[in-house]
């Protein structure tokens, strides 16, 4: 029934997260294409030809000028072959009912791009993702709880994650207490890093970054977009978790399916079910 | 495109500074480091960065680039040709990179600027340079200014400063001018040797008497003559000629001392005995053992050895794995970051190279030797201190694997007090690539005369020059400046993306990278294969005007790979290099005449015969003379604080965990990395060998592990070479790696990448006395590494020696112990199978494996009351075998809930770092034997396990090991390690405070 769900994987300029998202989606029932971003530009590619648009982690440009910073330029002030800017493309797009994914440096480009929050729905930037509190890059895992108020497809039934971060500048900021405020009371602050009884917390290292509002992920208001900084696509297999020895020896019932996996079913499902989709 | 950009000359800057009320996380490092470190109060520290655009742009451009393209509204406040000043700040520090350096901040921004702006007519080298600017509160002085920015922030071979109080403006730009003088001079090599040796030394060519006169000799050879004469040559080398010979012959390209004719006697049984050539007579004839080994046993998996960048072992009928480990050290020592940083993104270009090319780096892993970290002595003239040398370095392989998208998986650091003046820094990648291309063998390289020669990637500039020849020479006070150079993984990054897709559409016919001697190494290892090139260097893209052509030739300029092609394709290829953005340039072509040919501006600079280039280098003959050290057992002092003796153990420094740099490499990237370094509830408890899966799709999996143990070599070199071994070995073996198998073949692949590092071992009398005993433990670890590897049926299958670790300044050497680092990869079939050290479950016993001696010779543990002992480690490699494969059959019966390897500090370290991956402690009863307590606790005798089972399977795991297991124990709930000897209790503590011991941070 996933059958003609097809997203797009951007690639290129040190984007490096690619194939495991591109396997992700496969192991969750759609199609994957990886495609540097050259070839959207030059017209090889079309967004129209996918129901999702994902811009996986990594260092696009080396984290010059900022995180994400010159992609998030490239894809608002460069045309492409036709003479359009992407980011236009990209509005229709999602208009036209289909979902983004960023993750990581894919994340800090959809925010920076103004693509999240979008409060303003004129895609201004709104918030940035600067250096960590700690002012270095770290791998760890932390647990991010969902917003139970948020509505998105991405994260149905999902309450408690266990995922990677990996990065040095995931401190999420908000432009101002304005924008911050809306984001709460729209619920567009989707997942929170969480302390061991589950609540949202400030303190490292569960919150790895010192995000304002403990902040690890972003919806916007219709839902299409999310965007976080922990990795989903690191964790597919239970063979990810650095605890998987332990949870292995203490698990009733074997499961060798990891936790991020759930995100990827989940927007292949909504897809198929959305009243835009025309299965082939 | 847009007209009118271009217009007014002058030079613009454009700044960024954090807003007021933002963190200026950098600027807080600054202020805490400089207390911390130097003693210095910078008081309130704020940081900027400025972009200094060197092409004339008009004004109002100039802002839409700095509003649109640089400035992140939210955090960034914006000058413009008036720099941020403020009676706040008394003083402050100006960082520039020299002209010439890698500067991918400013490269980026130029990007942007193309992106935002399409301007018409800018040129396409680099004309926006970034600098960093450091405001202080404090008025500082001078010399603390000084000390911030050449220890702190910088480093005078890689940085121009400016400090001081600020007067609002910056002069400086680090473009670089420079006189085009494309002269070729021919050189006089027909003079006495006195003169041919100051040639050497003046040129940098590091060749000694004999290889400056075999270059004489083949000058003055008629043949050459008349044949030079012919061709219009001048009859005496050119500079261009006299570098390639240099560069070629350099022990860094040729491992003259590797290869030399060694006499070596044994000062004890008088015996005397002649090596031609170590790496023949001990790794090369050990893998080809056992190359026949398994080919007589039907086994096929070793395809390719010695002979390519890296060596090849086949996974499965569709993939080949490819891999290759080296050492970065004299670069390392200069600059650690950019040293490192090369030496990673450098290692990635070979398995990268391999055949065709255009594998799939899957890992890398990184075994470092420093200086602890609190070194107190003085530091000599360029001699940088321990700690710094460990932050450079750690932050150098982090930007080279994180900013490449590749895990660092596994690693190892040690810390001893010869390591100060020069670091150890060996890097290694990992890559999967597709065992065909088009129905042809990928790890073959074919090339036929008539292919094009393509070079790939990263522009030239002087960086570099002398590498090969530098690090074949210790430091000393003329080590060229441009030894220095700081790599670009991002500019890596597109051209590995870009070979991957093109080796797949086939376009590639074979691949190499330009490491060491650049063009002239690639080109003129390559040009082997068909039997000539020809190379027009005036077609190489620069990275600024002005390189004499033989330094374009030998420039070490980083990012460049050398593709060779067919004609044919070259459409396709230069089309798909355009889209992802990677220069290419067709440079030459392959010939059969037997030379290497170099073209400049259509003038033959260069015309040397491929077999004298290759194999003219005369045979050094070394001496080797061994002695045994006089040495003693300590007498130690009676011990009755147990406790206190393990939590001083777990805090040193060779022990301690190395989380503050394993969290700063990405080991996860990929999604495939299955044992990371940490494990465990918390992450805390450390692994043994390394584990990835290989796909998505299957369950294939890679062990991979690294042996190292230096120390043991101040008793008995041979034992440190086989304990080394054996460490690798085990480290694969406990998490469920199964040996090579002869009789019952099960065809999964090993190998491993030997990587020696021993200070200069050629005997001098003044210079190096103890010259021929250095040699001699040399020849000792070889010898080790061919019983070793023959026994257990391990192939090498590539290495790398680095000859000359000594630090020289002043009279003063300090000279790294002679060291040898294995580093190993196995195959599984499924990583699911596989076993992590963290203990799992209380109730579960817990079993010694393997046989304990007292033998606390080199031990953590002597250490401690500063000994160093008689009685190394040894490895019994019969033992060994017998409880390994007793390890594999508890595998293959799923009997084990944990394994971890016993290594530095023995077996009570080991059941602490077990129990660091859960909440519960362990109660642990050893037997009264004829060894004494402290033997039994932190011996630190090879082939060892902690392992934990669940009480079901006793009686199986039992009976499989026999009198080789242990029982000395089980896990409890109660989170506390307590330990008796017969009724004596010895150890009673909380496993938090061992923890926390352990956990004491490096602070890198």
């Amino acid at each position: 029934m996933t059958d003609g769900v097809r997203a797009l994987v951007v690639t290129g300029y040190g984007i490096n997260c690619e194939e495991e998202m591109a396997a992700a989606y496969r192991m969750a029932g759609a199609e994957a294409k990886i495609v540097h971003l050259n070839e959207i530009f030059s017209g090889q590619y079309r967004l129209q030809d996918y129901q999702i648009l994902n811009f996986p982690g990594g260092f696009s440009f080396g984290d010059d000028l900022g995180a994400a910073k010159v992609l998030s330029n490239k894809i608002k002030y460069k045309k492409t072959v036709r003479g359009h800017y992407l980011i236009d493309e990209i509005g229709k797009f999602i208009s036209d009912g289909n979902y983004i994914l960023g993750v990581c440096n894919g994340f800090q480009a959809l925010v920076k791009m103004g693509i999240l929050p979008n409060i303003g729905k004129n895609f201004d930037q709104e918030a940035t993702i600067t250096f960590n509190n700690s002012g270095r890059f770290e791998d760890r895992w932390v647990t991010c709880g969902v917003n139970p108020q948020s509505e998105s497809s991405f994260l149905n039934d999902l309450k408690l994650l266990e995922l990677p971060v990996r990065h040095g500048e995931g401190k999420l900021l908000f432009k101002n207490e304005d924008i911050a405020r809306s984001v709460v009371q729209n619920h567009l602050n989707t997942l929170s890093y969480v302390d061991e009884q589950g609540k949202p917390t400030p303190h490292y290292p569960q919150n790895p970054n010192g995000s304002q509002l403990n902040c690890a992920g972003l919806v916007d208001e219709s839902g299409q977009i999310f965007g976080l900084m922990p990795h989903p696509e690191a964790f597919l297999s239970l063979y990810n978790h650095p605890n998987w020895g332990w949870l292995k020896r203490h698990q009733t019932e074997p499961d060798e399916e990891g936790q991020g996996l759930q995100i990827f079913k989940n927007i292949v499902q909504a897809v198929a079910q959305s009243e835009y989709f025309v299965q082939p | 495109m847009r007209k009118g950009i271009v217009q007014s000359p002058t030079i613009n800057h454009i700044q960024l500074v954090k807003k007021e009320n933002v963190a200026d996380t950098l600027a807080d490092q600054v202020q805490e480091s400089a207390l911390k470190y130097f003693r210095i109060d910078p008081g309130k520290t704020k940081s900027g960065k400025i972009f200094t655009i060197v092409q004339p742009v008009s004004e109002h451009y100039i802002r839409d680039f700095a509003y649109q393209s640089l400035q992140d509204t939210i955090i960034h406040d914006v000058y413009i040709n008036r720099l941020y000043q403020s009676d706040q700040y008394q003083s402050y520090l100006l960082i520039a990179k020299l002209p010439g350096l890698t500067d991918d901040e400013g490269i980026s921004a130029q990007k942007a600027f193309i992106d935002l702006l399409n301007p018409q007519d800018v040129p396409d080298t680099q004309w926006i340079f970034t600098q960093d600017i450091f405001y202080f509160e404090q008025a500082l002085t001078e010399s603390q200014l000084q000390q911030l920015a050449e220890e702190l922030l910088g480093n005078p071979l890689v940085n121009h400063f400016e400090y001081g109080s600020f007067n609002g403006t910056v002069q400086y730009t680090p473009d670089v001018r420079l006189h085009t003088s494309d002269d070729v001079q021919s050189i006089d090599v027909n003079v006495p040797n006195e003169q041919l040796q100051q040639l050497s030394r003046d040129l940098l060519l590091a060749l000694d008497l004999k290889e400056m006169q075999a270059i004489k000799n083949h000058f003055a050879n008629q043949e050459t003559i008349r044949a030079r004469k012919d061709r219009g040559l001048s009859a005496m080398p050119t500079d261009c000629e006299l570098e390639v010979l240099a560069q070629t012959w350099s022990e860094h390209c040729k491992h003259k001392e590797f290869n030399a004719l060694i006499t070596y006697t044994d000062r004890h049984s008088g015996e005397v005995k002649t090596i031609d050539s170590l790496f023949k007579t001990y790794i090369k004839r050990s893998t080809d053992m056992i190359s026949k080994r398994l080919e007589k046993a039907g086994q096929h998996w070793l395809l390719k050895v010695f002979s390519d960048n890296a060596g090849v072992v086949r996974i499965n009928q569709d993939k080949v794995f490819i891999w290759k480990v080296e050492t970065h050290n004299s670069p390392s020592a200069l600059d650690p970051y950019g040293g490192a940083l090369t030496g990673i993104v450098g290692v990635n270009r070979d398995p990268l190279g391999t055949g065709i090319g255009g594998g799939k780096l899957l890992f890398n892993t990184d075994v470092l030797c420093f200086g602890p970290p609190d070194y107190q002595k003085t530091l000599l003239p360029g001699q940088l201190h321990p700690r710094r040398i460990m932050s450079g370095v750690i932050k150098g392989i982090e930007d080279g694997g994180n900013k490449s998208g590749i895990p660092t998986v596994n690693g190892s650091v040690v810390f001893d007090d010869r390591f100060a003046g020069k670091p150890l820094v060996f890097c290694g990648t990992g890559a999967v690539m597709p065992a065909r291309y088009n129905g042809r063998n990928s790890w073959d390289k074919i090339i036929d005369p008539g292919d094009r020669i393509i070079m790939a990637g990263g522009r030239v500039g002087k960086d570099g020059i002398h590498g090969a020849t530098f690090s074949s020479l210790e430091i000393g006070d003329h080590s060229p400046r441009s030894a220095v150079q700081i790599g670009s993984p991002i500019t890596q990054k597109n051209m590995s993306d870009f070979m991957e897709r093109a080796a797949a559409a086939n376009w590639i016919k074979s691949s190499t990278d330009n490491g060491a001697g650049g063009l002239s190494s690639s080109i003129g290892e390559l040009a082997r294969i068909p039997g000539g090139a020809v190379v027009e260097l005036d077609r190489v893209p620069l990275k600024y005007a002005g390189l004499k052509p033989w330094e374009i030739f030998v420039s070490e300029s980083q990012e460049r790979m050398t593709l060779v092609i067919d004609p044919h394709y070259a459409d396709e290829l230069f089309e798909l290099a355009g889209e992802f953005e990677v220069e290419l340039s067709d440079i030459g072509y392959f010939t059969d005449e037997g030379f290497l040919q170099v073209l400049y501006d259509q003038k033959t600079i260069a015309w040397l015969d491929l077999d004298f280039l290759h194999d003219g280098v005369p045979k050094k003959q070394l001496t080797a003379e061994w002695q045994k050290p006089q040495l003693s057992e300590p007498k130690l002092p009676e011990i009755t604080d147990y406790n206190d003796i393990l939590m001083r153990l777990l805090g040193r420094f060779n022990i301690r965990s190395r989380e503050d740099i394993i969290r700063r490499y990405d080991h996860e990237v990929k999604g495939k990395t299955i044992i990371k370094p940490l494990m465990g509830r918390h992450g805390y408890a450390p692994q043994d060998a390394a584990v990835m899966r290989i796909d998505f799709d299957s369950h294939e999996g890679l062990l991979i592990s690294n042996g190292i143990k230096p120390r043991i070599g101040d008793i008995d070199p041979y034992q440190m070479s086989a304990n080394a071994f054996d460490e690798a070995v085990r480290s694969i073996i406990s998490v469920g790696g199964r040996l090579p198998d002869l009789e019952n073949g099960h065809d999964l692949f090993w190998t491993v990448n030997d990587n020696f590092c021993v200070p200069d071992s050629v005997y001098h009398p003044q210079n190096n006395p103890d010259g021929k005993i250095k040699l001699a433990k040399l020849v000792q670890m070889n010898e080790a590494l061919y019983d070793m590897a023959t026994f257990f049926n391990i192939p090498m299958t590539s290495g790398k020696d680095s000859m000359k670790n000594d630090f020289i300044r002043g009279g003063t050497k300090i000279s790294v112990p002679p060291t040898i680092l294995y580093s190993m990869v196995a195959q599984t079939n499924d990583y699911r199978q596989t076993v992590t050290a963290e203990f799992k479950a209380s109730g579960d016993l817990i079993y010694v494996v393997g046989q304990t001696y007292n033998e606390l010779g080199a031990s953590e543990f002597y250490q401690l009351f500063e000994a160093l002992g008689a009685h190394a480690p040894r490895v019994r490699p019969q033992e060994a075998l017998r409880v390994y494969t007793k390890m594999m059959r508890a595998h293959t019966d799923n009997l084990l809930a944990s394994s971890h390897d016993i290594s530095d500090g023995g077996l009570a370290v080991a059941l602490a770092e077990a129990l660091f991956g859960g909440q519960f402690g362990a109660d642990i009863k050893l037997h009264e034997t004829r060894l004494p307590g402290y033997a039994q606790l932190f011996s630190e005798s090879p082939s060892r396990f902690v392992v934990s089972v669940t009480p079901q399977k006793q009686q199986a795991f039992e009976a499989v090991f026999g009198e080789d297991c242990h029982k000395i124990g089980r896990l409890t709930q109660e989170p506390r390690l307590k330990l008796s000897l017969g009724d004596q209790p010895l150890i009673d503590i909380q496993v938090d405070q061992l923890l926390n011991a352990w956990r004491a941070g490096l602070e890198v």
